[in-house]
């Protein structure tokens, strides 16, 4: 049995036949060929899959594609085009855990990056425990959290005096 | 990890699931956030011949007033039900215990209708839900019922909701003046789930006088319950620490703690007074109107 | 090492971070080629099992489908997974790459499935039937030795795998001596190393070129090619091992495995290319699980806190087979048994035991942390004992900075080290008077707070060659472009720990350009000449070397030729800014890129100088590095439910010259993450049946950011004598600092509860259930 579904992802729509048991984070990579969202844990405990959904973070591992159809999604491959970049092309919290060094083997990072995205989002101004908080479905086995949650710190004061 | 085939449907309306769930009987599941479903059938713990995805129902999703309580509907997702300022007015507790439910990504897909259906022994609203007393609306194509939450949830992974009956709304009676309410929970280390979770709700009168009390108990036993001998313990009596470390004595009074790898079941009965003692003092420092 | 520097010991930022964030790095399941097929594994379900027969026919007519194998189709044409490691008599233990008689463990490989999709092939998985006679299950590595247990293999008596002893200095007279002896026994447990990346291989095999080309997720690549090419018989150079971009090893990666072997057959006898990603699952049971000793230590020591001998009784689980280095990984322990600490006398025994579970290997620090943990928790047993300050303790039992280089009794010898530095640093920087203070305090208003110390240190650059199973050394290649672009080429295979910036820093700074002129590449055998690769904290400390090496090669042919064209002695020119010029004329001064153009177009070449600009080293190290440091850190222990909070932690670190200290950080930080895993959440639980019960992260906690205070860290700079860069390695410090460190703040925490020794990991129920005995106790 096949399914119908349309989606936009990183701004660009695609209408594809899946299996509805395609899980959304297989239809990226290898329907769509956006291997930067990872699978880690396949348990929706580790959040390498994280991407967002119709602005939303979720883990793409426990999402079916037939249950993002009519959404709007953004994978790290597309972040740049969601905030001002610097002329760089980045995000200003990919540029933060650039110049942080936020991230080691960067398997965990474009899950990090979009947790954070959603953090400030949310909360631009987040005191450490806060961003400890909310990256905590997103596990890293390599940087010890503590220059993840730096970056965060750091991309926090960039798109303020950017805003202003 | 990948799901076994199976066959899928999205209805639009509450009538059109309805008939589906009722046609295909057993071998359906009802999808909701899929974030209690997906994981089982990833494992292929589930293989339902038909999904029956919930999720694209209209007007299912609502945190709303309605002749003087309050109504959820079932797919409103846990950060819904976090950041709702209705909530956190007239009944943080809700928020409060749908904030320590998983991560960030967990509550921006599970529902509340898919946790309580589910009824993972280890779920955080039903110690809450119990806690509050609420009522829970389920609906069929013979029409809607009311189920009290006291008798909604069965056993393990058992609810009373029958076959062909899709949870549709929760009713939940705003907190009361001079009332306070918390959630505490013991998580476990991997999963987030709890090992102990305990809801408590106080109202005071005149003096401390505790007129009224909810406790509920989640990750305990095999269901979440109401800790009545708690309750009983409290209804009546000046509010003290000593009269809540009394009363928590019970809080597993007649259950079968489970046990497993993260905890044993002498500590499961154990923390289960250190928490529903902790909730309580937290609830009566609130319904002090402090914290 | 230059004093000034213009690259070198700066945090410059990370070349390999653009794609990484991204999303535009490849790792192996992102390798997509023309008519790839996948593979998925049937696994045991039993610890120990016959197996009576495999049925494959259902799986085989599954649609998608294209070739089923059981372990009997592949037997003979496939050898058995090397085992690097000789101890004499040694039993064997060889792993076939698919069971075909007997299961040891939970999730040893069955049969296999490639389909066209991954989504069939997992399918198909569910339609083949083995018919399995179950067998006792040995668990337990205890009861593995007792007398009348079941044994793994048939023809042997036991499960002793091996015994090995190492003893110097003259123990009796210690114990003799000694006014004090303290017995104490020391679990090390069972860890799963949960790279955040699980293995995984794509395998192509092109017939007309007779090439196989394999894709892993490894840290080792050359090693593989080798035993890869020996596992299929195929002659060597017509293997093709590329790493691609890896997300994490920390030594779990640092291996030959089954999978390897099987798709790389798969490949050359479909004529299609085939992938395999392992599931978390799969990772869980069967990529090499860490630690598991038991630990019996004994030590001897003066009333005056003088300590004199050591005796350690190791039991060790290996699991059921050999992997690459798993006999030989117990026996650091025993080489590192003296600690930082001058002990006359140490005997370690190990018994290597064979059990029914996967095996154990290597897993960052690999025998370093037991042997850290069991001097560490021996040194704070006897000043618990003496009541003496641990801080002084350890003082006390430091060699002097005139006994280096420090040789130890176990036969190793320390290049460098001022650990009352670093001591005094960490004690400083944590206000370590303060925190007692404030201890006391907190006792008597009845909180539950911890302090604890660890100094260490630890054995790193592995190594000198003799000391090396598959040899120590390392290489690189630096080539000069035509266009004076660097590239360098390191047999090294770095997988996050940042080389390809700390490489390019070096390889800028030597030869006065800009780090990105530097390009680094690493991790493809056909590209880079042959290296050993990246574990036990070598990359820089050996492959460093390496690269440093070849550049000053170059750097002097380069000033050779400078100095020919601008008639300069060769020694008084400076490489600065992009340019060649004389140090005391600078208008004599060439483009750098004018002189690389000079070596190609080779028409102004002086005398006897071979155009071109490549050179080659392969660095030998003469000795290891030994890095050390001071870590400490606060607990807090809720007296009700038994949570450890860790509330601060202070890290002092040195590991010799630092080429980029923003790496060197990361390095240090992830490593005590990982420590406190170990220290408060983490154990590889079997059950009596063998059966893994941690096998998923649902199970199986690792730390998450939310668990973790700041962490302060700290450095002194003990330059290595042992290397020109004077660099000694930092990336297992964490893991062997720090999990000391907490276990002593715990069990400090705890003493006045009567507890002298509390076994890891501190999970709630078990420091709760202290704490009631101990109350109970004391009413
Ligand atoms: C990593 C992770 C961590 C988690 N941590 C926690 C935690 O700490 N605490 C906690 O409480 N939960 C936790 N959960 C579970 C989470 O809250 C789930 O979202 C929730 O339990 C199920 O809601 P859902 O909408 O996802 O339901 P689904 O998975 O879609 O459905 C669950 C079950 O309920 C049935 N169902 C769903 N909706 C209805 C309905 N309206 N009427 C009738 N039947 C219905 C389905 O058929 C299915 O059997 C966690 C989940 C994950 C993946
Ligand atoms: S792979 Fe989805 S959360 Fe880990
Ligand atoms: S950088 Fe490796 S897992 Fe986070």
């Amino acid at each position: 049995m096949s399914a119908e579904i349309q989606v936009r992802v990183n701004g660009k729509s695609y209408e594809s036949q899946i299996e509805p048991r395609l899980l959304l984070v297989h239809y990226l990579r290898d329907v769509l060929g956006l291997t930067g969202t990872h699978i880690g844990c396949e348990t929706s405990l580790c959040g390498a899959c994280t991407v967002l959904l119709d602005g939303k973070t979720v883990k793409s591992c426990t999402v079916l594609a037939v249950q993002a159809s009519g959404s709007e999604i953004t994978t790290i491959e597309g972040l740049s085009a969601q905030a001002p970049t610097n002329g760089n092309g980045l995000h200003p919290v990919q540029e933060a855990f650039w110049e942080k060094h936020g991230l080691q083997c960067g398997y965990c990072t474009p899950g990090m990056i979009l947790a954070s995205v959603e953090l400030l989002r949310a909360n631009p101004n987040p005191s450490q425990p806060e961003i400890r908080h909310a990256l905590s479905g997103n596990l890293c086995r390599c940087t010890g959290y503590q220059h993840i949650v730096q970056a965060v710190e750091f991309a926090a004061k960039k798109m303020k005096s950017r805003k202003r | 990890m990948i799901p076994a085939p199976f066959e899928y449907a999205a209805p639009k309306t509450l009538e059109e699931a309805l008939r589906l769930v009722e046609r295909h009987g057993d071998e359906a599941k009802i999808l909701a956030g899929g974030h209690s479903l997906l994981p089982l059938m990833k494992l292929r713990l589930a293989q339902p011949r038909y999904v029956i995805d919930i999720g694209r129902l209209r007007g299912m999703s609502y945190i709303r007033e309605e002749n003087g309580h309050i109504a959820i509907g079932a797919l409103t997702t846990h950060a819904e039900i976090e950041s709702s300022n209705l909530l956190r007015a007239k009944c943080p507790l809700l928020a409060e215990t749908a904030a320590a439910i998983g991560d960030v990504q967990v509550r921006n897909r599970g529902t509340l209708g898919g946790n309580l259906a589910h009824a993972d022994p280890a779920a955080d609203y039903p110690a809450a839900l119990l806690a509050l007393d609420v009522e829970i609306v389920a609906a069929s194509t013979a029409g809607a019922r009311t189920i009290p939450v006291n008798e909604f949830f069965l056993d393990m992974l058992t609810t009373a909701l029958r076959p062909g009956e899709i949870l549709s709304q929760v009713r939940v009676t705003p907190l009361a003046a001079h009332t306070g309410a918390a959630y505490e929970k013991l998580p476990q280390p991997a999963s987030g789930f709890a090992i102990v979770g305990v809801a408590a709700r106080l109202r005071l009168g005149k003096g401390g006088k505790i007129e009224d009390a909810g406790v509920g108990v989640t990750g305990l036993g095999p269901k979440a319950f109401r800790a009545e001998a708690v309750e009983k313990a409290l209804r009546g009596k000046k509010a003290s620490d000593k009269i809540f470390t009394d009363a928590a004595r019970y809080a597993a009074q007649g259950v079968e703690p489970l046990a497993d790898l993260h905890a044993s079941a002498d500590y499961r009965r154990e923390m289960a007074s250190v928490y529903t003692r902790r909730a309580l003092k937290r609830a009566f420092a609130r319904a002090q109107g402090k914290a | 090492m230059p004093a000034a520097t213009r690259y070198l010991g700066k945090p410059l930022k990370r070349k390999e971070d653009p794609r990484l964030i991204q999303g535009l790095a490849h790792y192996v399941d992102d390798i997509v080629l023309p008519g790839l097929h996948h593979a998925a594994i049937l696994r045991s379900p039993y610890a120990h099992a016959q197996i009576r027969s495999v049925d494959v026919s259902k799986a085989q007519s599954a649609p998608g489908v294209v070739l089923v194998l059981t372990g009997a189709d592949l037997r003979g044409s496939i050898g058995a997974v090397p085992c690097a490691a000789q101890i004499p008599d040694m039993k064997a233990a060889p792993r076939p790459v698919l069971a075909h008689d007997r299961v040891r463990f939970v999730g040893e490989g069955v049969a296999v499935v490639v389909a066209t999709d991954r989504y069939a092939a997992r399918d198909a998985i569910d339609l083949i039937e083995v018919d399995y006679e179950p067998l006792t299950p040995v668990v337990d590595p205890e009861k593995a030795l007792e007398k009348g247990s079941t044994v793994l293999y048939d023809g042997y008596k036991d499960n002793v795998a091996y015994r090995w002893e190492l003893e110097g200095g003259d123990l009796k007279a210690a114990f003799k001596k000694a006014d004090k002896v303290i017995k104490q026994r020391l679990v090390n447990q069972r860890l799963i190393p949960v790279a955040m990346e699980t293995r995984g291989v794509v395998a192509e095999y092109k017939p007309g070129e007779r090439q196989l080309t394999l894709w892993s997720s490894t840290q080792i690549p050359h090693l593989l090619r080798t035993q890869i090419a020996s596992m299929l018989d195929v002659p060597e150079h017509s293997v093709r091992v590329i790493t691609p971009e890896v997300g994490g090893g920390f030594g779990s990666k640092l291996n030959v495995y089954v999978e390897e072997a099987l798709l790389g057959y798969l490949a050359m006898r479909l004529g299609k290319p085939v992938k395999w990603i392992e599931t978390r699952r799969e990772n869980m049971q069967g990529t090499t699980h860490g630690r598991d000793q038991i630990d019996d230590v004994e030590v001897a020591f003066k009333r005056d806190g003088t300590i004199l001998g050591l005796r350690i009784h190791v039991i060790a689980d290996l699991g059921a087979y050999y992997q690459l280095l798993t006999p030989l990984i117990p026996t650091l322990t025993g080489l590192m048994a003296s600690g930082c600490y001058k002990i006359p006398a140490i005997r370690t025994e190990i018994i290597g035991v064979l059990t029914n579970k996967m095996s154990t290997d290597a897993y960052r620090g690999a025998g370093r942390p037991e042997a850290t943990y069991l001097v560490e928790r021996a040194l704070d047993l006897v000043a618990a004992e003496l009541k003496n300050d641990p801080a002084d303790l350890r003082r006390k039992n430091f060699p002097k900075l005139e006994d280096f280089p420090y040789a130890t009794p176990t036969g190793i010898i320390y290049d460098s080290a001022n650990y009352p530095r670093s001591l005094d640093l960490a004690l400083k920087m944590s206000d370590y008077k303060k925190l007692r203070q404030e201890q006391a305090k907190a006792r008597k208003q009845g909180r539950c707070v911890g302090i604890g110390l660890s100094t260490y240190v630890e054995i790193c650059a592995m190594g000198p060659s003799s000391a090396m199973p598959a040899g120590g050394w390392e290489s690189a290649t630096v080539r000069i472009e035509p266009s004076g672009m660097i590239n360098i080429l390191t047999g090294a295979s770095p997988h996050g720990q940042g080389q390809e910036t700390s490489f390019a820093q070096l390889g800028a700074e030597i030869l006065g350009l800009e780090p990105d002129d530097v390009n680094v590449i690493h991790g493809d055998t056909s590209i880079v000449p042959y290296g050993i690769g990246t574990f036990g904290s070598r990359g820089t400390a050996v492959g460093g070397v390496a690269a440093y090496q070849s550049l000053m090669k170059l750097r002097e042919k380069l000033a050779a030729l400078a100095g020919f064209l601008l008639g300069e002695d060769p020694s008084k020119l400076v490489f600065a800014d992009m340019k060649i010029f004389s140090k005391f004329q600078p208008k004599k001064s060439l483009a750098f890129g004018e002189v690389v153009a000079a070596a190609y177009s080779a028409k102004t070449l002086p005398p006897n100088m071979e155009p071109g600009l490549d050179a080659t080293s392969f660095y030998e190290p003469k000795n290891f590095t030994f890095p050390f440091g001071a870590h400490v850190c606060v607990v807090e222990i809720d007296t009700e439910t038994g949570d450890v909070r860790l509330i601060k932690y202070v890290a002092v670190d040195d590991c010799g010259n630092v080429l980029n200290p923003l790496l060197v950080e990361g390095q240090v930080h992830g490593g005590i993450v990982q420590a406190f895993g170990q220290a408060m959440l983490e154990e590889a639980v079997y059950d009596e049946q063998g059966q893994l019960i941690t096998g998923e992260l649902m199970d199986y906690a690792i730390p998450r950011a939310s668990d973790m205070p700041w962490m302060e860290t700290g450095r002194t700079v003990t330059p290595s004598p042992v290397n020109p860069l004077g660099v000694k390695g930092v990336g297992e410090a964490g893991t062997i600092g720090a999990t000391p460190a907490l276990a002593n703040a715990v069990a400090d925490a705890l003493a006045p509860f009567g507890v002298r020794h509390v076994d890891m990991p501190f999970k709630r129920e078990r420091i709760w259930k202290l704490m009631q005995k101990g109350s109970r106790r004391a009413k």
